[in-house]
C-alpha cells in the first residue's frame, strides 16, 4: 500500500503515515495542491516554518504507461504568494512511485543554521547534516551524490539560488543521463532552501514497484495510448525532430513572439535561434536531436546541445528559454543562450523567470540589449555569488522592475509572462490572467488551438471563444497534471478520439476503479477551485487576475493588437 | 503577381527557406502547395501575412505566404 512520508525539519523527525481516504484517488498536482490547501496557512510567509514542500508522483507514475514519469512539487510560492505546483521529468518520480511513496511532505524549518540532506529509501527518510556540498552548483551536487551513494541514486537538489532563497530559485531533478530537469516556476527552490535542505537522495533498492489491479486491461489501454502519441504529427514527429523550439519561427510569423521586453511581436534574428537552425546545429555537432527527460517518454522533445568542439553544453533546451534570452533580450547567438541555459541549471534558477527578468533588466539599463556576454557574467558573477545586485536579479522580473522603477514589467501575480504575446494570441492572455499559478503558459496552453490548429481553431486576434478555450484547457490540464503525464499528451488527446479514454482506462486498470470522462473533468474543476480558494485566502483575488496595464495601452506590431478584455469578461472564466 | 513564399520545418528539406514567386492572378494557396510537391494533408498551418489562412485563400500581389507542417511544442 502507498504511504505518506512526512519529514519535520523543526524537530528533525520523520514519520510514515497511512494515506487518508480523501487523498487515495489523488496524485501529482491534485495531491500536492490538496495537501498544501489542507495543511499550509494561506497567509503564512512562504519561507517560514509554516510552509510545506510536497512532492507527489502522478497516478500513473511508475507504471509502463508512456510519458507518465513526471513529478509534482507543491507549496505556497514565495514568488506569487499563492499556491504553486510545478512538475518535472527526471528519474525521481518513478523511483518514488515504485517505493510506494504517494507523497513526501517536508514541513517546519531548523532552529539552527545547520544544513541537511534527506535520504529517502524503502524504510523511510533519514535526515543527515550536510556540510560538504553547500554552495555547490547542481551538476557538482549530482556528481558528488552519485559518488557517495551510487550511480543509480535519484537526486532532487538546489543550487546557490535556492540556498540564498531567491524567489526565482528552482529545484533540480537528476535525469537519466545525470543531467538536470527542473521544477522551474514559482521559487520552490527557495522553499527547499528555507527548510535548509541542500538535496534529497532517493534509493530505489528493494522498492516493491507499482501494483496494477487489472494488468490485462492496463496493457490494452497502454497500447492504444502509446499509438495515439506516435500517430499524432505533433507528438509523433514535430516535437522529436525540432523540440519545442520550432515555435520561434511560427510565433514570429504570427506576430506573437514577444521581442525587446514585449515591445514588438517579431524578432529580426529569429532564424538564427529557431528550431530549424538548432536542429541542424545539433546534428552537425554530434549532439542528440531527440531525447527523453525520463525513461518511458516516447515523444522525446528534449535534446542534447553541444558546442563547436562537440562537448556537452545543455539539454532540455526549451523554446521558452530560447525565446526569452533570444527575442525578448535581442540576442541572436544560440551558443551563448545554450551556455546561459546550462548556467541557470547549475545555479538552480528558473530559466523562464530569469529570461523575462533579463528583458526587464535591459530595459532598466543594467545591461545593453543583446549583450549576451554581460548576461553570462551577471549569471556567474552576481546571481551565483549572491551579490546585492545578484539577489535583485534572482528575485525575477518583478523584483528588477520594482527596484529600478520600470513600468513595462510582464508579470501576472509577480510571475514572468512567457513566450507568447497575449495581445496577439489572446487565449493565452486569459490563461496568464486567470491561472492559479501566476503567468503560466502550460496551465492552459491555448497556443495549440490559437496557433497550431490542434483541437480546432480559435482566431488568436479576436476575443471570441478565448475564455471558454482557456477554461476547458485549464480544467483538462489540472486533471492531466494529476496523472504524472507530460502535458504534451494533450496534442494527441485534443485530436485523436481514442487517446483520452485510453488514459482513463489506464487509471481505472491501475486502481481497479471506474472513473468516467466526467469524473476526470470534475477532478480538474475541483483542483482549480481548491487552488483558487487558497489564493483568495492568501489575498490573491480577482483584481490579481489581470495583465499589466501596458498591454492595454501599447499596441504590438505587426498586428497593432492590444489587450482589450474587460475585467468582467476575464472574470467569466471562473463561471463553472 | 509576385508573392514571398516561406517554408518551415521539414518543408525546407530539398526545397528552400524563402523565395519570391511569380504567380498568375487569382492563384489559391492550394495550387502553391501542390506545386511544391506537397499534399493537402501534410499542411499543418497556413499563414497569410501573419494571419491564419486556408488552402482556398486567394493570393494577392505582395502577399507573404508561410507554410508549416503540423508541429508544436510549448
Ligand atoms: S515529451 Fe519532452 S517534456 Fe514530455 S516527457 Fe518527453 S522529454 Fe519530457
Amino acid at each position: 500500500m502507498d504511504k505518506i512520508f512526512r519529514v519535520n525539519m523543526t524537530d528533525l523527525t520523520t514519520k510514515i503515515e497511512e494515506v487518508p481516504a480523501a487523498w487515495a484517488g489523488l496524485g501529482g498536482r491534485g495531491l500536492t495542491s490538496t495537501i498544501v490547501a489542507a495543511e499550509v496557512p494561506p497567509t503564512c510567509h512562504a519561507l517560514s516554518a509554516d510552509n510545506k514542500l510536497v512532492f507527489a508522483p502522478g497516478l500513473l507514475t511508475g507504471t509502463p504507461a508512456a510519458n507518465s514519469g513526471r513529478l509534482s512539487a507543491g507549496a505556497k510560492s514565495p514568488l506569487t504568494g499563492g499556491i504553486k505546483e510545478s512538475n518535472a521529468g527526471g528519474t525521481a518520480a518513478q523511483m518514488l512511485a515504485k517505493l510506494g511513496i504517494k507523497a513526501l511532505i517536508i514541513e517546519g524549518a531548523p532552529k539552527t543554521g545547520a544544513w541537511y540532506n534527506l535520504a529517502v529509501g524503502v524504510n523511510g527518510v533519514t535526515i543527515n547534516e550536510e556540510k560538504e556540498l553547500l554552495g555547490l552548483g547542481n551538476f557538482a551536487v549530482i556528481d558528488a551524490v552519485e559518488a557517495r551513494l551510487g550511480k543509480k541514486t535519484g537526486v532532487l537538489t538546489i543550487g546557490p539560488a535556492g540556498e540564498l532563497k531567491m524567489t526565482a530559485a528552482n529545484i533540480s531533478v537528476k535525469d537519466p543521463d545525470s543531467k538536470i530537469r527542473s521544477h522551474g516556476r514559482g521559487g520552490l527552490g527557495a522553499v527547499m532552501g528555507s527548510k535548509q535542505i541542500k538535496f534529497i537522495s532517493i534509493d530505489g533498492e528493494g522498492a516493491p514497484g507499482v501494483k496494477i489491479a487489472d494488468p490485462e486491461k492496463f496493457k490494452g489501454a497502454a497500447k492504444v495510448f502509446a499509438k495515439a502519441l506516435l500517430d499524432h504529427p505533433v507528438s509523433g514527429e514535430g516535437l522529436p525532430t525540432y523540440g519545442t523550439n520550432v515555435l520561434v519561427n511560427i510565433l514570429n510569423e504570427a506576430g506573437g513572439l514577444p521581442t525587446k521586453n514585449f515591445t514588438v511581436g517579431q524578432f529580426e534574428g529569429h532564424d538564427k535561434i529557431s528550431g530549424e537552425t538548432m536542429h541542424d546545429t545539433i546534428a552537425a555537432r554530434g549532439g542528440k536531436v531527440k531525447h527523453g527527460c525520463h525513461a518511458g517518454c516516447i515523444i522525446q522533445c528534449s535534446q542534447v546541445y553541444n558546442d563547436k568542439d562537440g562537448k556537452y553544453v545543455t539539454s532540455g533546451f526549451e523554446y521558452e528559454t530560447i525565446w526569452g534570452l533570444g527575442a525578448d533580450c535581442c540576442i541572436d547567438n544560440l551558443d551563448d543562450i545554450a551556455r546561459a541555459d546550462n548556467l541557470m541549471d547549475d545555479i538552480g534558477i528558473d530559466s523562464i523567470e530569469t529570461a523575462v527578468m533579463f528583458g526587464v533588466a535591459m530595459e532598466a539599463g543594467i545591461l545593453n540589449w543583446g549583450d549576451s556576454k554581460e548576461m553570462l557574467r551577471l549569471l556567474t558573477e552576481e546571481i551565483a555569488k549572491g551579490t546585492a545586485l545578484g539577489r535583485v536579479l534572482g528575485g525575477g522580473a518583478g523584483s528588477v522592475g520594482r527596484t529600478y522603477g520600470v513600468t513595462r514589467v510582464p508579470v501576472v501575480k509577480n510571475q514572468g509572462i512567457p513566450a507568447y504575446d497575449p495581445r496577439s494570441v489572446k487565449g493565452i492572455g486569459i490563461t496568464y490572467a486567470t491561472s492559479t499559478m501566476g503567468a503560466d503558459h502550460t496551465s492552459g496552453y491555448t497556443i495549440a488551438t490559437n496557433i497550431l490548429n490542434v483541437g480546432g481553431y480559435v482566431d488568436p486576434l479576436k476575443k471570441d471563444g478565448q475564455v471558454e478555450l482557456s477554461r476547458n484547457l485549464q480544467i483538462a490540464t489540472a486533471a492531466v497534471d494529476s496523472t504524472g503525464m507530460c502535458i504534451f499528451v494533450a496534442f494527441p488527446a485534443l485530436d485523436i478520439p481514442e487517446c483520452l479514454p485510453a488514459l482513463i482506462d489506464m487509471i481505472n486498470a491501475r486502481f481497479g476503479i471506474a472513473l468516467t470522462g466526467d469524473d476526470v473533468t470534475n477532478l480538474g474543476k475541483h483542483i482549480l477551485k481548491l487552488e483558487r480558494d487558497f489564493n483568495q485566502k492568501a489575498g490573491l483575488t480577482s483584481v490579481h487576475d489581470r495583465l499589466p496595464d501596458f498591454f492595454k495601452t501599447e499596441p504590438v506590431a505587426p498586428h497593432n493588437a492590444v489587450w482589450d478584455f474587460t475585467d468582467a469578461e476575464i472574470d467569466e472564466f471562473w463561471n463553472f | 503577381m509576385k508573392i514571398t513564399l516561406k517554408l518551415f520545418a521539414t518543408f525546407r528539406n530539398g526545397r528552400f527557406k524563402i523565395a519570391e514567386q511569380e504567380l498568375a492572378e487569382g492563384t489559391e494557396v492550394r495550387q502553391v502547395v501542390l506545386g511544391l510537391g506537397l499534399t493537402e494533408e501534410e499542411i499543418g498551418i497556413v499563414m497569410l501575412n501573419g494571419r491564419h489562412g486556408e488552402l482556398d485563400s486567394k493570393l494577392a500581389n505582395g502577399d507573404t505566404l508561410s507554410l508549416f507542417p503540423l508541429v508544436g511544442g510549448g
